[in-house]
């Protein structure tokens, strides 16, 4: 039984063979059922995203399990042969796959490192493969893990934290000179592109007012509707300015559209109170003079473009924390599918079995000191009878199905049921005393999994988030 | 008793300012809580020491310079803890500890035993707290002028260190500022009218013009300007960051020269 990955990513792939393989969410279920049809195909889990397509499956035999997958991907498109294939795909088993998916969930393996999208992308394709039956004990497991070592990675790393665009970086500023962004007023000067991406941000962290101007008067009546705002007469933004705190110049002008002497009357008419002003426009429309009044703040560019690279210097930095953290999870994970093997747990078992057989036998012959040496034996082996005839069913089912597709849900059980990884533990309750069941576990409910009540808790919705980044 | 809180203070004291000035360059996010937790301790001890030096007094322990300034260590550590709680600024101990800790430094220096007291002057304590409480104020707007001035350099000349993703945004600073004047004035305001009024009944004279009372009406006046300033013509942000700064140099030098004429009570 082998965990295996192969797939595709940016990393490996251009565009062109990676629209080719992805699978459409409709097309997902199908997707499924034709690789678990493969033989020696136990479980699959198949994530497609924009920037990746990869199998992860738990597989017989690994050669072969490789080669399926692999055929099972060219088959997605009637255009692609395996061969053609072979450059751009990656292979990797047991711990080194496991590693792969933790790195993916956790944003690690991602074109913008620590964007969040990647995982809620493979909840969504781990729902699927759950609802279709197509991942198992394993799986289940892994990709369970892989969550948690994700938001993990998310609390515990800054991976997340700074901004990795230009637009989004004007709005980390302007929370560095205003505290409460929800009383500020932001004038957008222009229709530039990057410059309405950062008015949206800043909207959205909570900008009380948008004033915007543009050289037409529709395309501002247009643009104030979007962002809720006010249109500004051309002629006149200059003297609106001092109401704004935060100025946003992103035009075609190829001259300076505000001066030195305009700042210095609106920080006049402000009574000093700071103005935020970023100029997104090459060639530039405020004149870089403005950066030497007195609470004026003045950013182009360049300023945040050199802010930006920093925060994905800090976010490599930040990445290489997280690497430690996933090594450390895999060693977890490694240990628990070991667990999983047949020929341990049947050695545990039988050492369990024997020493519950001693322990009783040890009360029963302190009750009756004076039995006879040779009815001793009779009980004890009674004792022993008892005990093989219960485990023969057990043993014997278990390497039975030591190579079946389920397999490892019979050693996990065996585990279980006879308490094996927690041997202090009492076999027997006393009366009264029902042991709860962890509702949670892949083992007992496969489809409880508390799925419905993640989902979201990672999405466009978490402040730290910064999805609507929509532009790295 | 007092004596021994007194030294265990300075030691958590000088504890919480080496790891906030650590804190200020690292980019360690532990270091702030080491810090606040030595702070803390320290804070506790104070309190005791404060305490037992007031059972073994009985009175208000606000009569000598060394309790003064003892005081004001305490009640600015007390103000920061308040707004980090609130606002979980933790550059701010950066700021403050040393200062808190310097101050203490400064308070062991001088005499420690308790000045016995003639009746008039029993009234002094509530002059030097309101006094010293008011000064606290002004201690704390010295700090966000300086935080201000160094935030506002880092953004201008865009130097975006680990000091700058560690300062809060301007205008919190400015904020800080501007309600530690307003808090920290009328108390100064209140502590110089009950002092001169002990004054008048202790001397029959409200004021005598000696060096320290100048600076004291000086420094008042000055304070005032920049309140009425800042509320009415705008002086905020980098020039009301300034005129703090100074107006604190003012504040110590005031103590400095209450200190130098005589360790003994403070009228």
């Amino acid at each position: 039984m082998h965990i295996i990955v192969v797939g595709l990513s940016h990393k490996t792939a251009p565009i062109e063979v990676r629209e080719k393989l992805a699978v459409p969410e409709s097309r997902l279920a199908e997707a499924l059922h034709r690789l678990c049809a493969y033989r020696g195909v136990r479980e699959g889990v198949l994530l497609s995203t924009c920037n990746r397509v990869e199998v992860y499956a738990v597989v017989d035999e690994l050669e072969a399990g490789y080669g399926r997958v692999q055929e099972f991907l060219a088959d997605t498109h009637l255009a692609l042969s395996s061969e053609q294939l072979t450059p751009h795909l990656y292979w990797n088993a047991g711990d080194r796959a496991i590693g792969h998916l933790f790195r993916v969930a956790s944003s690690l393996d991602s074109m913008v490192i620590g964007e969040p999208q990647i995982l809620g992308q493979l909840k969504e394709a781990f729902e699927v493969a759950l609802t279709h039956k197509a991942s198992g004990v394993i799986l289940n497991k892994l990709v369970q893990k892989a969550i948690s070592v994700a938001k993990r990675v998310r609390t515990e790393t800054k991976i997340a934290e700074a901004a990795v665009s230009v637009s989004y970086a004007a709005v980390e500023l302007a929370k560095k000179i205003f505290s409460n962004l929800g009383e500020k007023t932001v004038l957008l000067v222009g229709a530039g592109e990057m410059a309405k991406l950062a008015a949206q941000h800043l909207v959205n962290n909570g900008v009380r007012r948008v004033m915007i101007t543009t050289r037409d008067l529709h395309s501002a009546v247009d643009l104030a509707k979007r962002f809720n705002g006010v249109p500004i007469p051309y002629e006149n933004f200059r003297h609106e300015m001092a109401e704004a705190d935060i100025v946003l110049c992103s035009t075609g002008a190829s001259h300076f559209l505000i001066r030195t002497e305009d700042v210095q009357r609106v920080i006049r008419q402000r009574m000093n109170r700071p103005i935020f002003l970023i100029d997104i426009s090459v060639p530039r429309n405020i004149d870089p003079a403005v950066k030497e009044i007195d609470n004026a703040f003045l950013f182009d560019i360049d300023d945040l473009e050199m802010r930006v690279e920093q925060n994905r210097e800090e976010r490599r930095r930040e990445a290489g924390k997280a690497e430690r953290l996933v090594d450390e999870e895999v060693g977890v994970i490694v240990q628990w599918l070991k667990s999983l093997e047949v020929t341990p747990t049947i050695v545990a078992l039988r050492k369990r079995a024997e020493e519950i057989r001693q322990a009783e036998l040890d009360k029963t012959f302190s009750r009756l000191k004076h039995l006879p040496a040779q009815e001793r034996l009779v009980v004890e082996g009674l004792a022993a009878a008892i005990v093989n005839k219960l485990l023969h069913g057990p043993l014997v089912t278990l390497k039975s199905e030591a190579n079946s597709a389920s397999g490892s849900m019979f050693v996990e059980a065996a585990r279980r049921f006879f308490h094996l990884d927690n041997p202090s533990a009492p076999l027997s309750l006393p009366d009264g005393v029902r042991e709860e069941i962890d509702l949670s576990d892949p083992l007992v409910s496969v489809k409880s999994i508390g799925l419905e009540g993640e989902r979201g808790s990672i999405g466009p919705d978490e402040p730290r988030a910064q999805a609507s980044q929509s532009d790295f | 008793m007092s004596v021994m809180f007194f030294m265990t203070t300075m030691v958590l004291y000088l504890g919480g300012t080496a790891f906030y000035l650590a804190y200020l360059v690292r980019r360690s996010e532990a270091l702030s809580k080491v810090s606040l937790v030595f702070t803390g301790l320290g804070f506790l001890a104070h309190t005791v020491a404060l305490l037992t030096r007031m059972m073994a007094a009985g009175h208000v322990p606000l009569t000598s310079s060394h309790e003064a300034i003892s005081f004001f260590s305490w009640a600015l550590v007390l103000v920061f803890l308040w707004v980090e709680a609130r606002h979980r600024i933790h550059i701010l101990g950066s700021f403050i500890l040393p200062l808190a800790f310097i101050s203490l430094l400064s308070a062991a220096a001088l005499p420690k035993e308790v000045p016995t007291l003639e009746p008039v002057l029993r009234t002094v304590w509530l002059h030097v707290t309101l006094s010293i409480l008011g000064t606290v104020g002004f201690a704390v707007a010295f700090v966000a002028g300086l935080m201000y001035l160094i935030q506002e350099r880092l953004l201008k000349s865009k130097r975006f260190n680990v000091l700058y993703s560690k300062l809060p945004p301007l205008d919190f600073l400015d904020q800080l500022n501007q309600q530690s004047i307003v808090l920290g004035f009328p108390l100064l305001t209140l502590g110089i009218l009950v002092g001169a009024i002990s004054a008048e009944f202790a001397r029959g004279s409200y004021l005598n013009w000696n060096p320290e009372q100048t600076w004291a009406l000086v420094t008042w006046v000055f304070y005032f300007v920049v309140l009425v300033g800042r509320l009415t013509v705008g002086w905020r942000a980098k020039r009301a960051a300034y005129l703090t700064i100074i107006g604190f140099a003012g504040v110590v030098l005031t103590f400095i020269g209450v200190v130098v004429k005589g360790h003994g009570p403070m009228v």
